[in-house]
């Protein structure tokens, strides 16, 4: 389980990094909605888009392959819906028919343009999970949410609580491993037998687990008491969140990509 | 049963960035009947060395050899289950993998594990196992091992660990949190427990005072490395060496040291009791002397 590296934070010092938070979690939903506006099989606005990556990337000094790598978790998914296009889709002119299974040339299409639109979503999503701590990610969450307080939202705790779970994942792993190997120093066999056996033989591993998460969350909020934590009221931030001039010319980036993909739609209005 | 391990070698997440060379070469042997101290800064790789005693870290290929009595930990074929029921584990805090509804049943967990006995006998072993410890059978046998005190859960864990009968006992940071009493008792109990099926301890710990009194020999571990095996005697002389490593000396240690800087040397084996009689043997020297 060391082997495991949770978060994709890459560390640098770079443009993206340096951006504020909450234009670069707004300008990813931007950046989503402009993907999901190419108009069917309007390839050029894809590849729009995938400049707009390939600029991003190139100025926040990640290595291009961590952004790709982004995509091997959703592989199976794409692959999966792709071949269902293909295979059920019966619009346009058939090029190929066997038994059931009917191969049209829109239904390849539409299975390339699916496939490069969730790549596409999940590249640019992967820029801001990998320039950006979880931390400042909560941190502009809960300033994003703020007008939430109007409906009694707590936006504060939210984001702590977000903060929390995140802050405890390698913790809980760590300790997780830990007890693993003491149930197994013990004779504990988790590899064998059918799956209500297996299923019985993790309650060694979670009760322990569930006893120090409680214990943890305990000592966690005495030592938040002790110095005096109480809540959102008054308090003050360590590391303000302001926008540079680097948020505004990604935004004018941003603008830009929107602007030349709904030309685009409008322009070529045949599919290609 | 002898440990043998020559040439181990163990590394995290082998090519990748985060690659760790935890144990380089490690060549030691732990005889059966000692009683022995493995001591290093953290991250010096003793817990990762601890860990391969029982098959829950496997040793990298180059490694030559990694014997546990008639058990060959480097074959494929090894019956680790077999050897985990002879080499028992105590992990630091291990009073944390309690489970159970009842005392009584987390400490047969263990026993159920390895072995097939009739429920008498299951119950015969975790009475012996839980009076080994010094708890009250019936006292506890019912209770929720979450309801007892913190010296009583350590020792139920530790009960869960010895009803097995493993003839050799691994403990890492056995003492960490407990209170001096709680101390003392504990290695009256590790003693008791060397007496009888267990032959040999491998105990790792970071108190000089604790290796000094109850150690036979003690292996130093250094950056995945085995600077020095040696009985304690011998071991805590390198006062100036050991620091360099950010490592201790026992108390008795220091003032051996500060006694040598103003030309008394004393020749101890560093436990407390010897220290004494030996001060008290060099001052009464001096005494007639006068």
């Amino acid at each position: 389980m060391k082997d495991v590296a949770f978060g994709q934070y890459y560390p640098a010092r770079s443009f993206v990094h340096r951006m504020d938070p909450r234009f670069k979690i707004v300008l990813s939903i931007a950046y989503i909605v402009a993907v999901f506006l190419v108009r069917e099989f309007h390839f050029l606005g894809f590849a729009a888009a995938f400049a707009f990556i390939v600029i991003a990337t190139a100025v926040s000094r990640v290595p291009f392959f961590k952004v790709l790598k982004s995509v091997k978790g959703i592989l199976f998914f794409v692959i999966f819906s792709s071949v269902l296009q293909v295979l059920f889709n019966r619009e346009g002119t058939v090029l190929a028919e066997w038994w059931v299974i009917v191969i049209t040339d829109v239904g390849l299409l539409r299975a390339a343009f699916i496939t490069l639109r969730i790549m596409l979503v999940v590249m640019g999503t992967a820029i801001l999970t990998l320039t950006t701590t979880p931390v400042e990610i909560a941190d502009g969450l809960e300033s994003l949410l703020t007008p939430l307080k109007w409906i009694k939202f707590p936006v504060h705790e939210f984001a702590l609580i977000m903060s929390i779970a995140l802050r405890f994942i390698p913790t809980l792993m760590d300790e997780t491993e830990r007890i693993i190997n003491a149930q197994k120093a013990r004779g504990a066999d988790f590899e064998s037998g059918n799956l209500f056996k297996r299923i019985r033989a993790l309650i060694p591993i979670l009760i322990p687990l569930l006893v120090s998460s409680f214990r943890r969350a305990d000592e966690l909020g005495d030592a938040m008491d002790a110095r005096c934590y109480s809540g959102a009221k008054g308090r003050t931030k360590y590391k303000k969140m302001r926008p540079t001039y680097r948020d505004f010319i990604a935004l004018a980036l941003m603008a830009g990509l929107i602007a030349g993909i709904v030309l685009l739609n409008g322009v070529l209005g045949v599919p290609v | 049963m002898q440990i043998v391990a020559e040439n181990l070698s163990h590394v995290y997440s082998p090519k990748s960035k985060f690659a760790v060379s935890a144990l380089k070469n490690v060549s030691l042997t732990i005889d059966e009947g000692e009683f022995f101290g493995i001591i290093g800064h953290t991250g010096s790789g003793k817990s990762t060395f601890i860990q391969h005693l029982n098959g829950l870290i496997k040793a990298d290929k180059g490694s030559k050899k990694l014997t546990v009595g008639e058990f060959d930990l480097l074959d494929k074929k090894c019956d680790f289950k077999k050897l985990r029921s002879k080499v028992g584990m105590v992990f630091q805090y291990p009073e944390y993998q309690l489970f159970a509804d009842t005392v009584a049943e987390d400490v047969a967990f263990g026993l159920k594990n390895f072995e097939r006995l009739s429920e008498e006998e299951t119950a015969a072993r975790v009475r012996e196992a839980i009076e080994t410890v010094g708890l009250s059978y019936e006292e506890v046998k019912e209770k929720s091992p979450f309801d007892l005190s913190g010296g009583q859960k350590r020792r139920v864990a530790i009960a869960g660990v010895i009803v097995t009968k493993p003839e050799i006992l691994v403990l890492d940071e056995p003492v960490a949190g407990l209170d001096p009493k709680g101390k003392k008792e504990f290695f009256a109990l590790l003693h008791a427990l060397h007496g009888g099926f267990v032959k040999t301890v491998v105990i790792v710990s970071h108190d000089m005072d604790n290796v000094a009194e109850h150690c036979t020999k003690a292996a130093v571990f250094e950056n995945g490395e085995v600077w020095k095996v040696a009985p304690p005697k011998e071991l805590f002389k390198e006062a100036e060496t050991l620091a360099e490593m950010g490592l201790d000396v026992p108390v008795t240690g220091y003032l051996a040291a500060r006694l040598a800087a103003n030309g008394v040397k004393i020749d101890t084996d560093f436990t407390e009791r010897d220290f004494a009689r030996k001060v008290l043997e060099t001052y009464r020297r001096a005494e007639e002397g006068r």
